[in-house]
């Protein structure tokens, strides 16, 4: 019963962060952008959010008559799937985690690498010119940024000596990851908004060049799967960002633990929607090469410093 | 004038009747030549490559049809004209060159074998008078749809839509429309393959969030490698030159806004310079310094417009709601002084429209005040990132020779670092009165367009804290007899004033007989009005020559060999506007 509760109650606040943070993003880029943003439906606008809603819902869901017609169907299902997979791993608190494996971390590798399939499969088989651009461009963006996104956490895992969330929390008790793996740590974030295809790393959505890239042909709750999809990995990264650099739950104990949680991950959302607000886009030649030039060789540099101050310790 | 003079000269000693058939005096003191159509070219080639200081730029190309023209005393006999406008930009000088053509659709030879850029030009001359171009590599209708009857520009063609049948667009229309848009690539002698691979084309437009309007581009693509662009415009043609010929030289005012619909008033200016020669006008000192205050004050707003958009399409979301916000504040004070936004349409043949409201000066100077501080800002956030600059550095990169070749005016010409500038150059409505700084580029590429622009604009602010300072008393609006509409102060007195104001306002103004062009420095380059008139209230013709046409024609030479988001720079720094393209 207990279990239950707890899958029901990740199910649901992530479903609520994800949908709310539709609103959440358009008025703080509205207040960096100077101006208002949605502020009509209900108190400060928070109606708008169900209004999206139902909007995305009801709207006609078609699907292109010259498109691949079930990989069309399933691609939208995968992106949410997975991501919702991987918040089974997430510990928010102590004991609050629907599981708590020992391979945490490589399940939510695994899952991430998976994610990029539905953008592949359904930019493939919307089978639209745009929509191939933006499919091809998040493969070659996936084998940039998997490669040295696992690598950058394993300075992580080396200190905590655990691949289980809940361990890499409570390994830092005594001062968190972010000091000894700062370069861990800008490196997986710049992996992390690759992964998420956020801005400056929106390459295959580009909307001034490619339309809507991968999804071009979507529409309704389809487009709304990948919409909300893409809040779901953006909380998911800040999440992990939380945990593995940020000492999860731990925090001053006037506040519980879950609220500390929710409160650094809220931090680094905020920051992900002011990178939307202030960055351009690069090509994505120039994200690869940044990926195996430089951030490649800095990420095993850091394994092997990290290695070497561990053992020079023991 | 010793250089006008040698030209001539030199032009009669090389050639000579009968290869040069007679020589014109217009208005704009522009040398202007008839030839013989077979010696079009040789004569062309001399002038590109032969004379010192040659005229190495084809500054505009256009047809004029002359079977409704009555005053044309000591010129050829034609039913056509071909007019070619050269540049030489090291003499500073500009010669025009007509070729008298006789029957119902005549044929001459092409010269895109000396200009490449004179392709579009003698597409659009072929489009609109159905005069023909032996040797051109693809004539084709470029501004009207394919399926399009008749010529518009002829005078046999007619000018409103209640003139002609009611339009229907039945089904086989529409399939003739659409078959109209298919892009077949052999007719552009583009391969479907090369031996490694099949290339993909992509329609970039005619809707697309890159191209701010109804632009299409084909694109040869070889993975998201450019191999060659085709732009097919005409979209947003709406017959500006034809409505030049109906309307009064006063009505045509409001239809210049929307040319270059971000220049607003210095479309205005561009328009009327040639129309106040023609009429032989002499403008206050107070009006001419008016007018180039509102001028640059819209010079700003349109690179404010350019630099969000331009970080836009960079995919920087923020800049164009800031720059937006600044474009605001300078519509309230047009607002304030013209009543108008964006198309003020507020100068008139003779000055202005009214005298600046009370309390102009704080206002303006208000915002004189606050926009450097912005400017600063928008470096830091757009010009100073490292992104933006990797997206733009050595992209898009053309060289003076080509520049000018391409006919590119305009910031886009000084950012390869050559000095041009027609407000310094031709100093036009007392700017040569001015202190201001002409900013160059160095490597004429997207970046170094951009900075060219980030200055223009603190200089533009110099000029308008000068008009700030020092604006002189006097009149707004000349006491010509042909300033129309005449000052209140000069209207319905009496019968006779009573008269002068409603033949103006009513019939419009009766232009003496002439041809004239004042180039002026738009907001996006190079912009001038070829005005002939025949004696009459309306022009006989208004030819267009915008910035814009010339700046895309060059798209395909400059992106070949780059990528896609490298095109959305290069569009983005060119700093184009649809209307200002087709017309």
């Amino acid at each position: 019963m207990h279990e239950l509760l707890i899958i029901a109650g990740v199910l649901l606040i992530v479903l609520n962060i994800a949908a709310g943070l539709i609103y959440v993003e358009r008025r703080l880029l509205a207040l960096w952008q100077d101006r208002y943003g949605p502020n009509r439906v209900g108190p400060f606008g928070l109606g708008q959010v169900i209004a999206d809603m139902v909007k995305i819902f009801f709207k006609e869901d078609w699907i292109p008559p010259f498109s691949d017609k079930a990989v069309f169907v399933i691609a939208p299902g995968i992106l949410v799937a997975t991501l919702l997979l991987t918040f089974a791993v997430v510990p928010f608190a102590p004991g609050f985690n629907v599981f708590d494996s020992n391979i945490a971390l490589l399940f939510f590798l695994g899952n991430s690498s998976l994610g990029v399939y539905s953008i592949v499969l359904g930019g493939w088989a919307s089978n639209n010119k745009y929509s191939l651009l933006g499919a091809m461009r998040a493969s070659a963006q996936m084998l940039t940024y998997e490669v040295f996104m696992g690598l950058s956490l394993m300075g992580v895992v080396m200190m905590a000596d655990s691949f289980n969330l809940t361990g890499i929390v409570e390994a830092q008790r005594h001062g968190w990851f972010i000091f000894p793996q700062f370069v861990g740590f800008v490196i997986f974030l710049i992996a992390g908004i690759a992964e998420t295809h956020r801005v400056p790393f929106d390459i295959p959505e580009a909307e001034g060049e490619l339309v809507a890239g991968f999804h071009s042909e979507y529409s309704g709750m389809k487009f709304g799967m990948f919409f909300v999809g893409e809040y779901m990995g953006v909380t998911l990264v800040s999440c992990l960002i939380t945990i593995l650099f940020f000492g999860g739950w731990l925090g001053p104990a006037f506040l519980p633990p879950v609220v500390w949680f929710f409160l650094k991950t809220g931090v680094f959302i905020c920051f992900f929607i002011l990178l939307r607000a202030s960055l351009p886009r690069p090509r994505y030649d120039q994200l690869m090469s940044l990926g195996w030039k430089i951030l490649l060789p800095l990420t095993l540099i850091n394994i092997l410093v990290t290695g070497a101050v561990l053992i020079y310790l023991q | 004038m010793n250089e006008i003079l040698s030209i001539a000269t030199l032009l009669k000693d090389k050639f000579g009747y009968p290869a040069i058939l007679a020589e014109q005096v217009t208005i704009d003191g522009t040398p202007t030549f008839w030839v013989k159509s077979e010696n079009l070219n040789k004569i062309l080639e001399y002038l590109k490559y032969e004379v010192t200081n040659p005229y190495k730029m084809l500054y505009d190309l256009c047809g004029i049809d002359e079977r409704k023209r009555t005053k044309r005393e000591g010129q050829p006999v034609a039913d056509f004209t071909v007019v070619y406008h050269l540049t030489s930009l090291e003499r500073n000088h500009d010669i025009r060159l007509k070729v008298a053509l006789t029957g119902a659709y005549p044929s001459l030879p092409s010269i895109t074998g000396i200009w490449p850029s004179a392709n579009w030009y003698e597409c659009e001359v072929y489009d609109m008078f159905g005069i023909t171009f032996t040797g051109h590599p693809y004539l084709r209708r470029i501004l009207m749809p394919r399926s399009w009857k008749g010529h518009p520009l002829r005078k046999d063609h007619y000018s409103r839509a209640t003139e002609s049948e009611p339009f229907v667009l039945d089904d086989q229309m529409r399939q003739i429309a659409d078959a109209d848009l298919k892009f077949n690539p052999e007719d552009w002698g583009l391969e479907r393959q090369s031996e490694d691979t099949d290339f993909m084309f992509l329609n970039l437009g005619p809707q697309h969030p890159g191209t701010h309007g109804l632009l299409r581009l084909v694109l040869q693509l070889d993975g998201e490698d450019i191999v060659d662009v085709v732009p097919d415009i005409g979209f947003h043609h709406r017959g500006a030159e034809k409505m030049g010929e109906r309307q009064s030289w006063h009505t045509f005012i409001p239809y210049t806004d929307r040319i270059d619909y971000l220049g607003g008033v210095l479309n205005n200016l561009a328009y009327l310079l040639p129309v106040e020669k023609l009429a032989g006008i002499e403008i206050p000192d107070r009006a001419k310094m008016i007018r180039i205050m509102l001028c640059e004050l819209f010079r700003i707003q349109s690179h404010l417009v350019w630099l969000g958009t331009f970080a836009q399409d960079l995919g920087q979301l923020s800049p164009v709601f800031f720059t937006f916000n600044d474009r605001e504040r300078a519509f309230d004070i047009v607002s304030a002084i013209t009543g108008g936004r964006m198309h003020p349409s507020w100068f008139r043949i003779g000055g202005v429209a009214h005298d600046l409201p009370d309390g102009w000066q704080k206002q303006m100077q208000d915002f004189v005040n606050y926009l450097p501080k912005r400017l600063r800002e928008y470096e830091k956030v757009v010009i100073r990132n490292s992104i933006f600059k990797a997206r733009t550095v050595g992209i898009g990169v053309y060289t003076t020779e080509e520049a000018i070749e391409w006919g590119i005016t305009g910031a886009g010409l000084r950012a390869t670092g050559y000095n041009f500038d027609y407000r310094k150059k031709r100093p036009y409505s007392g700017i040569d009165q001015f202190d201001f700084e002409i900013p160059l580029g160095k490597n004429g590429d997207c970046y170094d367009r951009a900075l060219v622009r980030m200055e223009e604009m603190r200089q533009s602010l110099r000029i308008i804290q000068q008009c700030i300072d020092n604006m002189p008393a006097g009149l707004y609006k000349s006491d010509h007899p042909l300033a129309v509409p005449p000052r209140k102060d000069k209207t319905m007195k009496d019968i006779e004033t009573l008269i002068t104001h409603f033949l103006a306002v009513s019939w419009g103004p009766v232009i003496p007989a002439g041809e004239a062009m004042v180039p002026i420095e738009g907001a996006k380059g190079s912009n001038g009005y070829y005005l002939v008139s025949d004696g009459s209230t309306s022009a006989y013709r208004s030819r267009i020559r915008t910035p814009s046409f010339p700046h895309m024609q060059m798209i395909p030479l400059i992106s070949k060999g780059y990528t896609i988001p490298d095109l959305l720079s290069i569009l983005g720094a060119m700093d184009f506007v649809l209307a200002d393209l087709d017309r």
